[in-house]
């Protein structure tokens, strides 16, 4: 109906609306504005998709009925989904990617003409090419993902599993799925395509079995990326502007957010990848270590420490979030607040599950986003501050990781919550976290160590103040 | 001799990867999780092949093995699409209470 050009450039505009939805994420005041363009640069697509076929015929109604009821379960999940579920939802949406990714290249294949790619049998070889590779990486990314989201979930144990052989069986696989490419672009036989899509799901699930819970925010930023990729093949192979500026954008997005939390981490990728994280140092830690004594209190005592503070700091982790403790805490905070006490709160790039996660949680419990700070931008101020208040983190607090160059976490950026004059260290018990390895923090002389759940106490605190 | 059109699209992936490390280096690190959702949802731009796989089928068949896949494909970008925008919104706008003045 428009000519193959006009969509072009409209494709282009999408494309570009979808740079400016990324751009606006550069600060809170402009983001809504930045997703308003995505939403725009979407409807754009989709449009000039409909009108460059100009089939308006009995298949065109089948696709909106199926639209229609993808954008209604999508629109029920993102209204309903409580905020500290985001790294599964976000895990479950890639793996919808991935799997729609593998199922255009399976369309693609069947019926090349539709998408003007030669006839079956003999698909250009470059198109052959651009969406076997959109097929391989869309099924890792879709096998990879569904693993992710069934480990943070809790469904699947969030251990690592790891087995004799897994290296080797993997690159076996991964060398397999170049010869088969290959092979597929000189046959074109289509049992090669659908063994190649199979060894490829199998593949996604093998890389992300041997990753422990505690490496999810790399993992899920990993898959992220890895989506943008399987995109950019399909774009290629569709020859799409808009589809192969997404794939990029995406791409580079999740490397620069695996990258990040490897450096939040202080471990390298290959590291991480490669998985079995805490399983062997955790056996040798905890059999020698000597009871060493520890002061613990209750809420009274906290209340006493932080009515009687200038300034206090907030350490959220992962615990608050499994606690839902949000809540609890912000109305702590705004009694402190009442009584003429300063509040900060400070977040490691790794706390939670996911980059960005304790943000978001604080920002559902109406926490003002610039009295929450990030590991560079207040770890100075520690030394200054009455209390530090930490509900459910652990490792990032510990300051093992400057002291000690046999832990297997030196090294790593820490907050130096130790420096202030009191820590309050909310936690269930003296178990190690997911490095599995003691903190040093528990048994200094200004550590309170308050044993209870974090929403639990946080609630008693704000009663006793 | 002419320059084959997959070389103007590799130079448009090329530098659209630029553009994504640049953009992405200056999002704050407080959004990084609206960052992902909404990453989520405009990646689901694949929508469009989905929606020309699904058109595929001529007028006898409006079902052939191609159109189905493209039919679910349109499902499952659709799920991402409408959940990955509102979901983003959704949190977008927790994030715009200011200080309050006291």
């Amino acid at each position: 109906m428009i000519s193959e050009n006009l969509s072009a450039i409209f494709y282009l505009i999408s494309g570009v609306l979808f740079i400016l939805a990324l751009r606006g994420l550069s600060s809170p005041e402009t983001s809504r504005q930045g997703n308003f363009f995505g939403i725009l640069g979407m409807i754009i697509a989709i449009t000039v998709t409909f009108l460059s076929i100009g089939n308006f015929s009995d298949g065109f109604i089948f696709v909106l009925i199926f639209l229609l009821i993808g954008g209604l379960i999508g629109a029920f999940i993102a209204y309903k989904i409580p905020m500290t579920a985001m790294p599964e939802l976000v895990a479950g949406f890639h793996s919808l990617v991935g799997l729609a990714a593998v199922f255009v290249a399976i369309s693609a294949f069947l019926n090349p003409e539709a998408f003007n790619l030669g006839t079956p049998g003999d698909i250009k070889l470059g198109s052959l090419i651009e969406m076997s590779i959109g097929a391989a990486v869309g099924a890792i990314t879709f096998s990879g993902s569904i693993i992710a989201f069934l480990k943070l979930q809790g469904i699947m144990s969030g251990a690592p599993i790891t087995f004799k052989g897994q290296h080797p069986l993997n690159a076996l696989i991964l060398t397999s799925i170049i010869v088969l490419t290959y092979l597929l672009c000189s046959s074109q036989s289509s049992n090669l395509f659908w063994i190649l899509i199979a060894i490829s799901f199998l593949i996604g699930f093998l890389i992300i079995i041997p990753i422990g819970g505690a490496d999810m925010p790399v993992v899920i930023s990993m898959l992220n990326s890895y989506s943008g990729w399987a995109a950019a093949g399909i774009g290629f192979t569709l020859e799409n502007t808009a589809l192969i500026i997404t794939g990029a954008l995406v791409g580079s997005s999740g490397a620069i957010l695996s990258y990040i939390m490897c450096k939040g981490m202080n471990r390298s990728f290959f590291n991480v990848i490669l998985g079995g994280f805490g399983s062997t140092e955790q056996s040798v830690n905890s059999s020698n270590k000597e009871q060493r004594p520890v002061k613990s209190g209750n809420a009274e005592d906290a209340a006493f420490l932080m009515k009687n503070a200038s300034s206090v700091i907030i350490v959220p982790g992962y615990g608050m979030a499994v606690a839902q403790a949000q809540h609890a805490l912000r109305e702590m905070v705004d009694t402190l607040k009442k009584n003429d006490i300063k509040v900060s709160y400070a977040i490691h790039p790794v706390a939670g599950r996911m980059p960005g996660h304790m943000n978001v949680l604080l920002a559902e419990a109406n926490v003002p986003y610039d009295e929450v700070f990030e590991l560079e931008e207040i770890n100075n101020d520690f030394a200054n501050a009455d209390v530090a208040f930490v509900i459910g983190a652990n490792d990032v607090t510990n300051p093992v990781a400057k002291t000690d160059p046999q832990s297997p976490i030196y090294g790593m950026p820490v907050l130096d919550v130790e420096k202030c004059k009191s820590v309050l260290f909310v936690k269930r018990s003296l178990s190690p976290g997911y490095a599995g390895i003691d903190n040093d923090l528990f048994y200094k002389d200004n550590t309170l160590m308050l044993f209870a759940d974090a929403k639990k106490m946080t609630e008693d605190i704000t009663k006793n103040l | 001799m002419e320059i084959d059109p997959f070389i103007f699209r590799l130079s448009i992936f090329i530098l659209s990867i630029f553009i994504g490390y640049y953009v992405v280096w200056s999002v704050t690190p407080s959004l990084h999780t609206p960052l992902m959702s909404v990453t989520n949802a405009i990646s689901s731009v694949i929508i469009v092949g989905a929606i020309i796989a699904g058109l595929s089928g001529d007028l006898k068949s409006v079902f052939n093995t191609s159109s189905i896949f493209g039919f679910f494909a349109i499902s499952l970008a659709a799920i991402n699409i409408f959940g990955g925008f509102l979901v983003t919104q959704r949190m977008l706008a927790m994030y715009k209470k200011k200080k309050k003045d006291k």
